[in-house]
């Protein structure tokens, strides 16, 4: 790793203050991205600003139908909160699924969502869920946050605040892990909202990230059973083909994912 | 160089540490706790795992700053004097180790496996809870074996109390 300076933020101003004063700053949360990445020297910040000390970015709290997970919350945390065990169940089975028990220990929703990894588990819980992200600035819907493979909306001295599901009528997460780095070959997500709409939300396949699949939605509307989804397949030219499995393969596992996780949803 | 203090096994340190130092490096040859190893430096294989705060992590992927007032305890830290920890003692009755070399890492995540789980641990609790600790001599049977002994032998204290 080449040299840094390491800096505590204690409020919102202060990380943008902190941020805004490095050369080549970079926001820190619970670097299990961000540190392997710079440890190969894929990544040299000048100076890392870590939030986790923040106090906004931290608790999870259920008010009515609503969860809300402050960014520095650990996978763990998530995985273990009685408020999304209690609302969204299948959020905190997807949570226990992430890495390992140490990974989970010290990596945050806020990292793992602004990262985008297209292999990561939370993007397809925050699309498929109809998540708000709120920020320092805004607040904007997953659908509009989530640009492209490690690509967000968000702006360099923009920070995570929190992220806030509504709890639905029932939700599902299938995901088919890489065993080798746990990642997702093929993650996918299936919830029927409150007011009756359905998303499908999948991650690990798709070579933009994560993305809806609007046939299986309108099938699911009408008929909410893994036979609604069992003959709609999504195209191998919109996923990613690497050494672990090929655009058909992926495309396939989608179809068997998401007639997992309807049944899981129950 | 920044000063840095915790409380690593019980005892306040500190030390001048440049910020990119990682947790690993700042016990293992600033404070010389060389128990905790380095296998893999990318997140992979467990062997550096320690408890931070009560809950496992890996010293390989965390900055020596992330830890600040943070309390750290190592495997130097498990043992009182002579007297084993049980899970240290588990694995030896097991044979759960063969080089040693993921040993250390693999007793920190077993104790933390029983602390969360409890009497009710099973085998395939087991394997699933040691996904990110490698070993490559063991075959995993007798670390499985050993952390279900303690988690047995956990059942019998509480039954006795
Ligand atoms: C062995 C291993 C296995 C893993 N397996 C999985 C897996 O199965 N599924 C999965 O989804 N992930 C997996 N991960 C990744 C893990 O979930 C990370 O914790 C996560 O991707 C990043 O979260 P972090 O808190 O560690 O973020 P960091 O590494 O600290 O930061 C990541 C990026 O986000 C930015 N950032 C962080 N917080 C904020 C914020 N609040 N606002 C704005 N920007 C911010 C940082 O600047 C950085 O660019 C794995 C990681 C490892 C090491
Ligand atoms: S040395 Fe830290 S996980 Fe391998
Ligand atoms: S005993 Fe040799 S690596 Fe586990």
């Amino acid at each position: 790793m080449y040299a840094t300076t390491y800096h505590k933020a204690s409020s919102l101003d202060d990380a943008v203050a902190k941020l805004g004063g490095a050369e080549d700053g970079k926001f820190l949360s619970g670097g299990q991205t961000l540190l392997a990445t710079m440890k190969q020297r894929l990544a040299a910040p000048t100076d890392l600003v870590d939030l986790t000390k923040i106090p906004e970015l931290k608790g999870i709290t259920l008010d009515g139908d609503t969860v809300t997970v402050g960014a520095a919350s650990t996978h763990y945390e998530v995985h273990s909160s009685d408020a999304v065990k209690s609302a969204i169940p299948a959020l905190a089975a997807l949570a226990g699924l992430i890495g390992d028990p140490a990974v989970r220990n010290m990596g945050t929703m806020g990292g793992s969502v602004a990262n985008n990894d297209p292999a990561a588990d939370y993007p397809a819980a925050l699309v498929g869920l109809n998540a708000t992200v709120h920020t320092n600035k805004r607040a904007l819907s997953a659908d509009d946050f989530f640009t492209g493979m490690f690509e967000t909306a968000l702006e360099e001295d923009e920070v995570i605040v929190k992220i806030s599901f509504p709890a639905p009528e029932k939700a599902g997460y299938e995901k088919f892990r890489n065993p080798a780095s746990r990642y997702a070959m093929c993650g996918v997500m299936a919830v029927k909202l409150k007011d009756g709409s359905v998303r499908v939300a999948v991650t690990g396949a798709g070579s933009d990230g994560v993305f809806r699949v609007p046939e299986m939605e309108q099938a699911l509307a009408a008929n909410w059973s893994p036979d609604a989804v069992a003959s709609i397949t999504v195209s191998p030219d919109d996923m990613i083909g690497d050494l672990h499995g090929s655009p058909e393969y992926r495309a396939h596992l989608v179809t068997v994912m998401a007639k997992r996780a309807v049944a899981a949803a129950g | 160089m920044t000063k840095v203090s915790m409380t690593v096994n019980g005892r306040a340190v500190s030390g001048d540490v440049e910020d990119r130092t990682l947790l690993v490096s700042f016990l293992r040859e600033t404070l010389g706790l060389t128990g905790t190893h380095v296998g893999c430096d990318t997140t992979q294989c467990g062997a550096c795992v320690v408890h931070m705060d009560g809950k496992p992590v890996k010293a390989c992927t965390v900055l020596t700053g992330q830890a600040e007032g943070a309390e750290i305890t190592t495997i130097e830290g498990l043992a009182k004097g002579d007297e084993l920890h049980p899970m240290q003692a588990a694995f030896r009755e097991h044979h759960g180790l063969q080089c040693g070399f993921c040993t250390p890492g693999m007793i920190m995540m077993g104790v933390d496996i029983v602390r969360r789980h409890g009497a009710s641990l099973d085998e395939k609790t087991i394997r699933h809870e040691l996904e990110g600790n490698i070993c490559r001599c063991t075959g995993y049977h007798n670390i499985v074996k050993a952390i279900q002994a303690v988690a047995e032998g956990s059942e019998v204290a509480e039954a006795a109390e």
